[in-house]
């Protein structure tokens, strides 16, 4: 296959990407937007193996890890469970954080390819750059993986004076970087270019590190996003247009998914990255800082949240996070199904961070087989609360606080919330009257048409079932 | 000690409301409140003093006795002057009050040291509509207009077809739809009409659809919509159009229901004799700007007159025409107003200025004036939630309902001009400095994330989790770098190649390529399958 022919393969690919993404724009089209990313990427694959760039000698190779890396894929993909997908997904940024790096590294040492003058400076800032995203992005999603996954505390880690750790680092990596350009050969180059990627390591690290459990809707879409300048900066490194391409639209994805989930919490990127909440510097949150709500709590058994169910005509189902721990997603589907069938109005409300991932809630319910066109975003739904009888509250506890609308002084005034006390009663589904991620109080417990379920989520809902059932 | 509530008889003439009905003194009661109640001031409305006692009311012989013990007042007129020099110094009172037409009064109650909220101050902002009794009274108004019109008018509302013949059904339109114009346009349809509607307002054409009645525009463009949902005063030419507009239905219609105000204005005059004249003889004509002056040229507020044939309806009491309704829902206006009042439900009550809603109805604040109160920090969206009755989707909920819109409010100039101004820098650093191969892959980075940037905003919140997973698939295009790297076509410029090493990394990079590569698209094809209707 001659050059242009692979950049004409190449081009196809690119629309491929396009379509592929546009074609999530909705969930009838989704299904077709993903077989064009599977097309686009086969071409481009083929392409590159059938092109002028790749000899016979290296096909044995290329089918081999190919067949080995495909095979790892598809069992894991096969495997996981929906609850894990936000695991899943990191773990995933993080293989092609890795992959960036090697790249970079085999480019760096690979001779064949002359630079001389500005070309060649340019050459290896690319280099440069696009190792250092790689190993961000790598040690980063490895410790978004261990804190999803339960394995690395989800508590932010706060090291006193982190912002100048962090400005240290930035300052030394651009030091290292002007070294590594200087270096005259490849050997001198390369000590520079070893620190500056254990200082990027340590800086992923230390950056993920710091930001907690309910910023992770942030966090996963930025390395998504971190993965593609990635390959963004490897397509300038081995100047291929179509790695430019993909990478940019990769890129600029993430980079968008953050900035939606961002103002879902009504806070800016910044604070989420330097993390900790709502901390200006660096003290940890007091849960104080508003006024103590006042007011009785109302417990209540399954059984009476039965009844109220069975004797509403409007129900509006708030799931959260807690919900996806207790993997308790199918029995809330058989208690829609259940009060469908008896011309109850079940309808769910999803708050757009709800959940680690952005997307997170939505995705467990699909798998509960709950059907798309009853599960509403927050502002569909949030002029409806009022003709609501029982909104059930699972598993969620910040995105319906409504101090976050009524207390100024609230660390999460202006977040939009999901108004759930402006129903006829609303029930929280909780395991204790802990305060959520963000340390703050929930005045909601406190109102007179709130009642409170303490429990597991999928026992107390399970009850709840067998006593609809009966 | 906690306070007690007094609700006096109102003297007004011909006013049948009353401040409280039995229901809510009782939940006033629950607050802490002690509630005393004038002797005879519910009866009009159909509450004996009896059923007040059993909600734990105490009952005053009159007036005089009831004030003496009061500490907070709660009417539904404005006060009089001798109501107001009865009181004693110090007492709260709530009601409407017009503190714009009432200057006089005014004073009178701020000499007296008394703290005044005015039901008809009530900002109109979401979290106030609970105690807007402005749009309780305007409901029960376009109800009776209807009901009002109905009496007066001469034939059936709904068209039928009898043995006796065949009955056209009777037209109305209605000018204005605000809370009484939806109100009235829905008792309208419910007894049969056909009904059509007009407002300077464009927004409010979905509601009016939604009620089961027809919008008639003006065919001139300009947007009526003023600040707080209300109307403002339009163009000249504007009103030429909207004239000619109203003349073609005068002479259609049977009924018209009049319901424009302008806040602080005069009503403006929409009928005029001409349009009266045309109309045909035995047709109706509500006024419900009546006590604005109207909005026909022959009204007479307060009464009932017939010229050219056609009966003009100048009522101003409507709602106290549906007395027991209006008093319970003016009641629960009240309730909710003082549960606001009354955060600590310990009978006591305070007026929090920091509360947006209880700043905007205060216009007394201890013998202080204190209206008119700040402009309101939010107003209400303009397609007025108010007309929740209208349960239509509202254009703006339906416009955000996609995806993200357009991405939110535009950016300020400021900020547009400081990202030109660092973009313009950049680009001419790269242009100025950089080698043409360069150039010729920055020029498709750029474009290639604005292309990211249109289509991502397109996707729908509820596939975010399968869009990362896509997207991260598609990111393992770096497999293209490892492969062109596992064995190139080598020329003997780079004779000393470490080709090992380079195949090893090429190798590796290829594996994790590859289980993300197949992994990712596989997992998003598993969770994509699970999303159904």
């Amino acid at each position: 296959m001659s050059e242009n022919l692979a950049t004409v393969a190449y081009i196809g690919a690119t629309i491929l990407f396009i379509m592929s993404l546009g074609g999530l724009s909705n969930a009838e089209t989704s299904r077709r937007g993903n077989f064009y990313g599977m097309l686009g990427m086969t071409i481009a694959v083929v392409a590159t193996v059938l092109g002028p760039r790749v000899t016979a000698a290296g096909l044995p190779w290329i089918i081999g890890s190919l067949a080995v890396g495909g095979a790892i894929g598809v069992y894991a993909a096969r495997k996981v469970q929906m609850t894990q997908m936000p695991e899943l997904v990191a773990l995933m940024h993080s293989l092609v954080g890795l992959a960036a790096c090697l790249v970079g590294f085999a480019s760096y040492v690979d001779t064949s390819i002359v630079y001389t003058g500005a070309e060649k400076a340019i050459h290896e800032v690319e280099i440069y750059i696009g190792i250092l995203i790689g190993a961000v992005t790598f040690s980063g999603s490895i410790i978004a993986f261990g804190k999803l996954s339960g394995k690395i505390g989800g508590k932010p880690l706060l090291l006193p004076a982190r912002h100048w750790l962090n400005l240290i680092a930035l300052l030394a990596v651009i030091w290292f970087g002007a070294e590594f350009l200087a270096a005259h050969d490849v050997d001198a180059g390369m000590l520079p270019l070893a620190i500056m990627t254990i200082i990027a390591l340590l800086f992923g690290i230390h950056m993920v590190m710091a930001i907690g459990g309910a910023d992770m809707p942030v966090v996963v879409s930025m390395l998504n996003s971190y993965s593609g300048w990635a390959a963004a900066a490897t397509g300038f490194m081995l100047a291929n247009d179509l790695l430019i391409v993909t990478g940019a639209l990769v890129g600029s994805s993430g980079a968008i998914l953050s900035y939606i989930m961002c103002r879902a919490m009504n806070r800016n990127f910044i604070s989420v990255i330097a993390g900790g909440f709502g901390t200006g510097g660096g003290s940890t949150p007091t849960a104080t800082t508003g006024e103590q709500p006042a007011g009785e709590v109302v417990a209540v058994s399954a059984v009476e949240t039965a009844e109220l169910l069975r004797s509403a005509k409007n129900v509006i189902i708030v799931p959260g996070y807690g919900m996806a721990v207790a993997q308790a997603q199918h029995t809330v589907y058989e208690i829609t199904k259940l009060l469908r069938e008896r011309g109850v109005n079940v309808r769910f409300g999803i708050h757009p961070v709800a959940g680690r991932m952005p997307g997170h809630m939505n995705v467990l319910l699909a798998e509960a087989k709950v059907p798309y066109d009853i599960v509403l975003e927050m502002d569909e739904i949030n002029d409806d609360f009022p003709d609501t009888d029982v909104s059930m509250v699972i598993g969620a506890n910040d995105i319906v606080n409504p101090a976050a609308e009524d207390d100024p002084n609230s660390p999460i005034a202006g977040m939009p919330v999901l108004q759930v006390w402006k129903s006829k009663t609303s029930i929280v589904m909780k395991r204790s009257m802990a305060s959520g991620y963000a340390g703050v109080d929930n005045p909601l417990f406190f109102r007179e048409n709130n009642r409170m379920l303490f429990g597991d989520a999928k026992k107390m809902l399970d009850e709840v079932l067998v006593a609809l059932k009966t | 000690m906690s306070l007690t509530i007094g609700i006096p008889r109102e003297i007004y003439p011909g006013e049948k409301r009353v401040a409280a009905v039995p229901d809510v003194v009782e939940k006033w009661r629950k607050l802490g409140f002690a509630v005393a109640i004038e002797s005879g001031a519910g009866a009009l409305a159909n509450f004996a003093d009896d059923t007040y006692i059993a909600a734990g009311a105490t009952v005053a012989d009159n007036a005089a006795a009831l004030f003496a013990q009061a500490d907070l007042i709660l009417k539904v007129r404005a006060p009089t002057s001798a109501e107001v020099a009865a009181m004693r110094p110090g007492t709260t009172i709530i009601s409407f009050i017009w503190p714009a037409q009432n200057p006089q009064l005014m004073q009178e109650m701020a000499s007296r040291q008394l703290t005044v909220l005015a039901m008809d101050s009530v900002p109109r902002i979401s979290r106030a509509q609970k105690m807007d009794a402005l749009s309780s009274m305007a409901n029960i108004a376009g109800y009776r207009a209807v009901i009002e019109a109905a009496h007066h008018f001469g034939r059936f509302f709904t068209g039928q077809i009898t043995a006796a013949g065949k009955v056209p059904p009777a037209k109305v339109f209605v000018i204005g739809a605000g809370v009484a114009g939806l109100a009235a346009l829905g008792a309208a349809v419910g007894l049969g009409a056909i009904v059509r509607a007009n407002d300077t307002r464009p927004e409010v054409a979905d509601q009016v659809k939604s009620m089961g009645a027809e919008f008639v525009p003006v065919d001139y463009q300009e947007e009526g919509s003023g600040v707080g949902g209300y109307a403002k005063v339009m163009s000249e030419g504007f009103q030429l159009a909207q004239r000619a507009t109203f003349a073609k239905q005068a002479a259609d219609v049977d009924i018209i229901i009049t319901t424009a105000l302008i806040p602080g204005k005069p009503a403006p005059k929409l009928i005029t004799a001409e349009m009266v004249k045309s109309m045909r003889p035995g047709s109706v004509i509500v006024d419900l700007a009546a006590e604005q002056g109207g909005n026909c040229e022959f009204t007479v507020p307060g009464e009932v007159v017939v010229r050219e044939g056609v009966t003009i309806i100048g009522y101003t009491d409507l709602p106290s025409r549906l007395a027991k309704q209006a008093s319970t829902l003016y009641a629960t206006n009240l309730l909710r107003l003082i549960e606001e009042l009354c955060k600590t439900k310990d009978g006591r009550i305070d007026v929090n200025f920091d509360d947006e809603a209880i700043r905007g109805a205060t216009v007394i604040k201890q013998g202080e004036i204190t209206w008119p109160p700040p402009p309101p920090r939010l107003s209400v969206a303009p397609p007025a939630a108010k007309a929740a009755a209208a349960s239509a989707p509202t254009p703006a909920a339906k416009k955000s309902s996609h995806g993200h819109g357009g991405g939110g409010e535009p950016m300020s100039g400021k900020a547009l001009a400081g990202v030109f101004g660092v973009s313009a820098v950049l680009f001419w650093l790269v242009g100025a400095y950089a080698p043409p191969s360069f150039v010729a892959h920055f020029t498709v980075f750029v474009l290639a994330c604005f292309i990211g940037y249109m289509v991502i905003w397109n996707v729908a919140p509820s596939l975010h989790t399968p869009l990362m997973s896509v997207t991260n698939a598609i990111s393992s295009i770096i497999a293209v770098g490892a492969l062109v790297q596992v064995a190139p076509p080598l020329t003997d410029a780079g004779g000393d190649r470490p080709n090992e090493l380079i195949l090893g990394l090429a190798i590796t990079a290829l594996t994790l390529t590859a289980i993300n590569m197949f992994g990712g698209f596989a997992v998003t094809r598993r969770m994509l399958a699970m999303f159904r209707k």
